[in-house]
């Protein structure tokens, strides 16, 4: 029972990467009609936003410290970042201790403008061509930012630490009652669980509760009549593609400290939010948000050493299998509704 | 000869005589000249050319006819790759069971895949092929490391039991003793040409498969195949199954990229599974359409562009940039140095995805598109406003 508990917390964390970028996979979708193979990208970039800050943060003007050597007997170099300069050696490392959550506030600005940048300048033109087309350009678009990327970043992972206040793990076990260290889980990845969490909810607050968010479900579902009353729902779906590149970006900044970022990551993640959003269905938000927990807490049962022994390789192909069982049994994925992408 | 038309016979011959006649072709600078790094005219690259010109061919009769746009065929290739190399660890070095059988292997699987991803057509049949090939490529790492030798990657070992080999057959590949890395150099004056036994192999085989598509396009099968492609509802209205046709279009495509993949293998007996990983399903993707889906030459055409930029771009580095605009005052030289050397060396990624970028925007017919347009405009300057009704026409 601990272990299959312990599996679930496991799946949580990739499970919620996937819900927060399939979301933003649907979203886009489900507004602009738009395939977007760029979305990976734009979680890559989101991750980063995390390694910048906290590059920029740490700064820092060398100064030769007489008193100590270095092993070859020279005076010691000694880097100190321009914050603890600042505000005092205490509050500034604790400043770039906090890189990471830091960099939501700065992530959020940026995606947005770099997914309106998208929307404008390239995606509009593809709204009347086929779905190959807007596959490719997107792909193209990927390729581009990847390698914008890998230019000015490097190609080796950056290894970007949570706060000190979250390293280390927790026993959940005792929490629920049983042995102590039966279930040991990393807190980082539990804040992880509940902002994605968060993000979510806030989204379909913001769809639920908000005139703006009424206007744009009206949308999705009959864009032309929407356009007929007089609403300029374009405008509103650009900005919602705006949303959908910060959700996907945010997505990115917090994922920083579990997995160091490296320029291929949101190729990695591109393929399997994908069958995340066609297993829970296109142009479905809460299906795409139920598959990507699922999936993830599915890759994360079959990765336990009893089932590999049951099944060789499964953790390896689970999704995959998974996502093709479903798209030959149910066409419209877990929760699609009628008459979006059908065939 | 051959039961063809015209056109379609007068492009066959200039794509045999460049395939015959690329180790000029493409060694057009003097060996020692500033120039020489532009060459292509090496066995490797050479091979590379026809070896993925053979790829995309095959990829085009599935999505240039039928339209579906597979995000798999790597995996072909990749299954091919290995049942050549294991013909030459069971058999002998000799290529061709290798190729046979990755002809076979691959025709087989594409089988296999095709009947479970053509049951659904559009995004959903592209992220069929994709999760299947990907499936595939993860296991040919984790479980199937017996076969195909994990990450490793599978290669010909002396204790291998070659059961056809004699004492003193060759251990490198040949064909019935023609070793493949053989080649004969010509030496002209301060040029080099080398003309490889392995690209002759490659290149005569390129020319075929392209006869052969070309006998497809013209085909009642290849017009019943874009008819699926122009409103596959319409055919299935008239009491038409149109499955069986577009799962031939498949299997014949993932045939043409298990010869590749064998191909590719009888050059260098090896094969990994990187191979199959969907990016480089995405690479023959991009050869397509960059040359041109649907058209006949443009696979062959996006093949080549791509594989020669790829090798030139990424020949060129700072030193070779500094070389070039040293007769710049330094600021601008600095500055365009910043800005070219985001494209070249290992940024030539990022000069393909832009022109992918703009290629799919402004030329959706590819490469081919864009030369039929020019031609078109100098022949109407030409012969002023005289539009001959031949001109509308497509010259595929």
């Amino acid at each position: 029972m601990d272990a299959i508990l312990l599996q679930i917390l496991n799946g949580l964390d990739k499970g919620s990467a996937y819900a927060l970028i399939a979301l933003g996979l649907t979203l886009i979708f489900g507004t602009l009609g738009v395939v977007n193979f760029a979305h990976g990208a734009l979680f890559m970039i989101g991750a980063f936003c995390a390694v910048t800050v906290q590059r920029l943060l740490s700064f820092s003007f060398v100064t030769i410290d007489e008193t100590k050597t270095d092993f070859l007997g020279n005076p010691m170099k000694v880097k100190t970042p321009y914050l603890e300069s600042w505000f005092g050696p205490e509050l500034g490392a604790s400043i770039i201790d906090w890189s990471v959550p830091i960099a939501i506030l700065f992530c959020i600005p940026i995606m947005l403008l770099v997914g309106y940048i998208m929307e404008r300048g390239l995606i509009k033109h593809f709204y009347k061509r086929p779905h190959a087309d807007q596959i490719l350009v997107t792909f193209g678009l990927a390729i581009v930012l990847q390698e914008l990327i890998k230019h000015y970043y490097g190609a080796n992972p950056i290894p970007t630490p949570a706060p000190e206040a979250f390293k280390g793990s927790f026993d959940f076990g005792v929490l629920m009652g049983f042995d102590p260290n039966a279930i040991i889980y990393p807190v980082w990845r539990l804040v992880y669980f509940g902002f994605s969490a968060v993000i979510i909810a806030a989204v379909f607050a913001f769809l639920q509760f908000t005139t703006f968010g009424m206007v744009v479900r009206a949308g999705m579902a009959d864009r032309e009549t929407v356009g007929l009353l007089g609403i300029n729902i374009d405008k509103r779906f650009t900005i919602m593609f705006g949303i959908a590149a910060a959700v996907a970006g945010l997505a990115g900044v917090m994922y920083a400290p579990i997995n160091s970022p490296n320029y291929h990551m949101g190729m990695d993640f591109l393929v399997l939010s994908f069958v995340v959003v066609v297993v829970g269905g296109m142009g479905s938000l809460p299906g795409a948000v139920l598959a990507g927990f699922l999936l993830g807490a599915l890759e994360s049962f079959s990765s336990m050493n009893e089932v590999k022994a049951l099944l060789p390789g499964i953790d390896q192909i689970i999704i995959y299998v998974v996502a093709i069982v479903i798209l030959l049994a149910r066409p419209r994925g877990l929760m699609g509704r009628k008459g979006v992408m059908e065939e | 000869m051959f039961n063809m038309e015209k056109r379609d016979k007068k492009l066959l011959i200039i794509i045999a005589v460049l395939a015959l006649l690329a180790p000029f072709a493409l060694n057009p600078f003097p060996t020692d000249s500033a120039m020489a790094q532009f060459n292509a005219g090496y066995p490797d690259l050479m091979q590379r050319f026809v070896i993925f010109g053979i790829f995309a061919i095959g990829f085009n009769i599935l999505f240039g006819l039928t339209g579906y746009l597979s995000f798999g065929h790597a995996a072909f290739l990749g299954v091919g790759s290995y049942s050549a190399v294991w013909m030459f660890k069971l058999l002998s070095m000799n290529v061709v069971p290798a190729i046979f059988l990755s002809v076979i292997v691959a025709g087989l699987f594409s089988l296999v895949v095709g009947y479970i991803s053509l049951r659904r057509s559009g995004i959903y049949f592209s992220i069929l092929t994709l999760a299947l090939a990907e499936m595939s490529f993860r296991l040919a790492y984790s479980v199937l490391t017996p076969i195909t030798n994990g990450e490793t990657g599978l290669q010909v070992y002396t204790n291998d039991p070659q059961i056809l080999m004699g004492p003193d057959s060759p251990t490198v590949t040949h064909l019935f003793g023609l070793e493949m890395r053989s080649s004969y150099t010509l030496d002209i004056a301060g040029w080099s040409f080398d003309f490889a036994v392995g690209y002759y192999l490659s290149a005569i085989i390129m020319v075929a498969a392209f006869y052969l598509s070309i006998r497809i396009f013209r085909s009642p099968f290849g017009l019943m195949l874009r008819a699926v492609k122009s409103n596959q509802q319409r055919m299935n209205y008239t009491g038409l199954n149109t499955r069986p046709y577009a799962l031939a279009a498949f299997v014949i495509s993932g045939m043409y990229a298990g010869l590749a993949g064998g191909l590719l293998a009888s050059m260098d007996p090896l094969a990994g599974a990187e191979r199959m990983q969907w990016t480089a399903s995405g690479e023959v993707v991009l050869m397509t359409i960059l040359g041109g889906a649907g058209t006949l030459i443009g696979p062959i055409v996006g093949a080549g562009f791509i594989k020669y930029f790829e090798n030139i771009f990424s020949k060129i580095n700072n030193s070779v940039l500094h070389e070039w605009f040293g007769f710049l005052p330094d600021g601008l030289e600095n500055g365009v140095i910043w800005v070219l050397e985001h494209f070249v060396g290992s940024g030539w990624h990022l000069t393909l995805g832009l022109l992918f970028m703009l290629i799919v925007t402004f030329l959706p017919g590819g490469l081919v598109e864009g030369g039929q347009r020019i031609a078109k405009r100098l022949r109407r300057k030409g012969a002023d406003d005289d539009d001959a009704p031949g001109n509308k026409t497509p010259a595929e």
